[in-house]
């Protein structure tokens, strides 16, 4: 029974706008980035990189927004090296990608063990606070439920919501698809795959700087290398699960950090009975889940994981 | 009108070339970090290779490290051939430490010395080939990429071992701390070299890397996994059953890296934590690219790689270089081979 009156706290409401907020940009980049044709499994690791470099922006005196922003221009500058090596080279994107996350990773790491010595307690900043909206956030239950967040969490759904028009209803949007689906035809047309390409990756990458810096500068307060736990992985898994489009990619981020959520509360009223690890597994093998129910349904982008090259088919 | 022209085939000083070329771009490349460090450059890397060769106990600790990267680096290269790409050797290596810890303590399997070392290795061998089992049937049925599912799989492993060494294999003499209980005298590897931690795995390491070649370049099944891996839809025409193929490669592949950590339990530690492993199922991936997915190239660019993380431990020792400097030159040298390998594989025409 105390399972169930979970759903009647407006914490657990509440905390699932905070959760899905990295996994909200962290899918959106992967998502952007697939749509025009590439894979980018660099994603974990500029997550870690723009937590590390959006929290040392503000650490060292920057201000909150100068920290995201930080963190998005860290994130395009790894989705340059991966465009290059992947769409004018056309490396492979599984081993590039792969091999930008473990260099950013590493690269965090050691910037941060640089930047602050080793202490027995991890230095602070003082977060993003909550955004009082007039009106909204004084609404019963549903504004303690949705309408007190940090400005990043608005910014997210909001982008998700500007993405999918973008996508479907604009001229920019339908050459990034034509690029993802058949970047021969899009050439055809006068567009040039290789620019079109290059620009989705680093936004999209932009993206999972943003979602990354989410974690230290309005989850948390502090940076702790492996911070990043596997949110990159979960949002390549999410964009399968919404099918490549951003408001289900929304959809499938709020679904995703309900369970979490839940399952945080969960382990509270269980207790010792279940080892917490069980609930700790739960969000990678619901993601292994997702892949399955949709790896049939979902409309692959036709042309992903194919490099172009110009006279070739 | 310049162009690119892919080459027939490479000959071997490019081949060698290569990787030589993207590790010296790398180190250059890392040197730029290590002067804003405050270092000096040229200094950090003499202390780098003092590190890992410079004594008796430097030189077997890195030959001790370059054992795991070997078989992780194996577990890569084999799948990689056949285009089977299992980026979970993290996780294997953790199933795999954990089946030999459990099968290896006194509660254990009861049985003499001589059987108990390679049944464990076999044991820990199975456990890394079930959890790639997993997502290869998940793709052979369902249609479900393997890069995301064996990555995802890495975080469930860890959190299983983490969940059995809090259990039902929990040391109560560890003044509760998280590890197993150790195995027994008989589980223990011999060592290689008196008053060191350097143990037979090496041989094992090496021995099956060799193996590995004269399988890939002797045999049919290794021409059909090559075939497999180049050209799926013509081997498959050609008869050669690629389902079959890719789960004899996966039992290869998941139990090379299970068997890398039975080896890091019965060598070194004697138990399980949940930090057994710095990376070494990652790693394997950048040992694997760096020898060109050549088994015995495997066995070198292991070697450099423990030479790296050994080295750097004694350069941050004395300069004060954060030791995070060998992950930055190790992951720094895959995307320089990747682009190493696309120079040496094309040819510029005019």
């Amino acid at each position: 029974m105390d399972a169930l009156y979970i759903f009647a706290s407006v914490g657990l409401w509440a905390a699932i706008l905070r959760i899905a907020t990295p996994l909200i940009f962290g899918t959106l980049g992967a998502l952007m980035s697939e749509r025009a044709g590439v894979l980018n499994l660099g994603i974990e690791g500029i997550m870690t990189f723009g937590a590390m470099i959006g929290w040392l922006t503000v650490y060292h005196g920057g201000d909150l927004w100068l920290g995201l922003l930080a963190a998005a221009v860290a994130g395009g500058v790894f989705g340059i090296l991966h465009a290059l090596l992947t769409v004018p080279l056309g490396l492979s994107q599984h081993v590039t990608g792969l091999g930008i996350t473990l260099f950013a990773s590493s690269l965090s790491y050691f910037i941060f063990r640089l930047c602050v010595p080793v202490s027995g307690t991890p230095p602070t900043i003082v977060p993003f606070q909550v955004l009082h909206i007039p009106g909204l956030s004084d609404l019963p239950f549903v504004g303690e439920a949705v309408f007190r967040q940090t400005a990043p969490t608005y910014l997210a759904v909001i982008l998700a919501l500007v993405l999918a028009y973008v996508l479907a209803r604009t001229p920019l949007g339908l050459a990034i698809r034509l690029v993802g689906e058949n970047p021969h035809a899009a050439e055809s047309q006068g567009l040039d795959p290789i620019r079109i390409r290059i620009g989705a990756i680093i936004f999209g990458s932009s993206l999972m700087g943003l979602g990354g810096a989410f974690l230290t500068l309005s989850a948390f307060n502090s940076f702790f290398p492996t911070m990043v736990q596997g949110r990159g992985w979960v949002s390549i898994a999410l964009v399968v699960f919404a099918s490549w489009r951003p408001e289900r990619a929304l959809l499938g981020a709020l679904l995703f950090a309900l369970f979490d959520a839940y399952q945080l509360r969960l382990q509270q009223i269980v207790g010792k009975a279940v080892p917490y690890q069980v609930f700790l597994m739960i969000p990678y093998l619901m993601s292994i889940a997702a892949l399955l129910v949709m790896a049939r349904r979902a409309r692959v982008p036709q042309a992903l994981m194919q490099p172009f090259r110009r006279g070739e088919r | 009108m310049m162009r690119l022209e892919r080459r027939p085939d490479i000959p071997l000083s490019l081949a060698l070339s290569a990787p030589i070329g993207a590790v010296v771009v790398s180190l250059a490349l890392a040197g730029i970090l290590i002067a804003a460090a405050g270092a000096p450059v040229w200094e950090a890397y003499q202390r780098l290779f003092l590190g890992a060769f410079g004594s008796r106990l430097a030189v077997t600790e890195t030959l001790t490290r370059t054992t795991p990267l070997i078989l992780t680096g194996l577990a890569a290269a084999v799948a990689f051939r056949a285009r089977l790409w299992n980026i979970g050797g993290e996780g294997q290596f953790y199933v795999g430490a954990l089946a030999a810890a459990a099968l290896g303590s006194e509660a254990g399997l009861q049985l003499p010395g001589y059987a108990l070392v390679p049944v464990l290795m076999i044991a820990g061998a199975i456990a890394g080939a079930i959890l790639l089992l997993v997502p290869l049937l998940l793709r052979l049925r369902f249609g479900v990429d393997e890069v995301v599912t064996t990555l995802l799989l890495n975080f469930v492993a860890v959190l299983f071992v983490s969940m059995m060494i809090e259990g039902p294999v929990k040391d109560p003499m560890a003044f509760g701390w998280p590890q197993s209980v150790p195995i027994v005298g008989d589980a223990i590897l011999p060592k290689l070299v008196l008053r060191s931690r350097l143990h037979i795995g090496l041989l094992v390491g090496i021995g099956l890397a060799i193996l590995t070649w004269i399988v890939q370049s002797r045999t049919v099944f290794g021409l059909e996994s090559r075939a497999a891996g180049l050209n799926p839809r013509a081997a498959a025409f050609a008869g050669v059953s690629l389902k079959r193929i890719l789960m004899t490669i996966a039992c290869i592949s998941g139990g090379f890296a299970g068997l890398a950590g039975a080896i890091e339990v019965m060598g070194v530690k004697g138990y399980v934590t949940t930090d057994l492993s710095p990376g070494f199922g990652y790693t394997g991936i950048v040992v694997a690219m760096l020898a060109e997915l050549h088994p015995v190239g495997v066995i070198v660019a292991a070697l450099f790689v423990a030479t790296l993380f050994v080295g750097a431990d004694g350069m941050s020792r004395a300069l004060g270089v954060p030791s995070f400097i060998a992950d930055v030159i190790v992951s720094l040298s895959l995307l320089t081979m990747l682009v190493a390998l696309f120079l040496s594989n094309f040819r510029i025409r005019r």
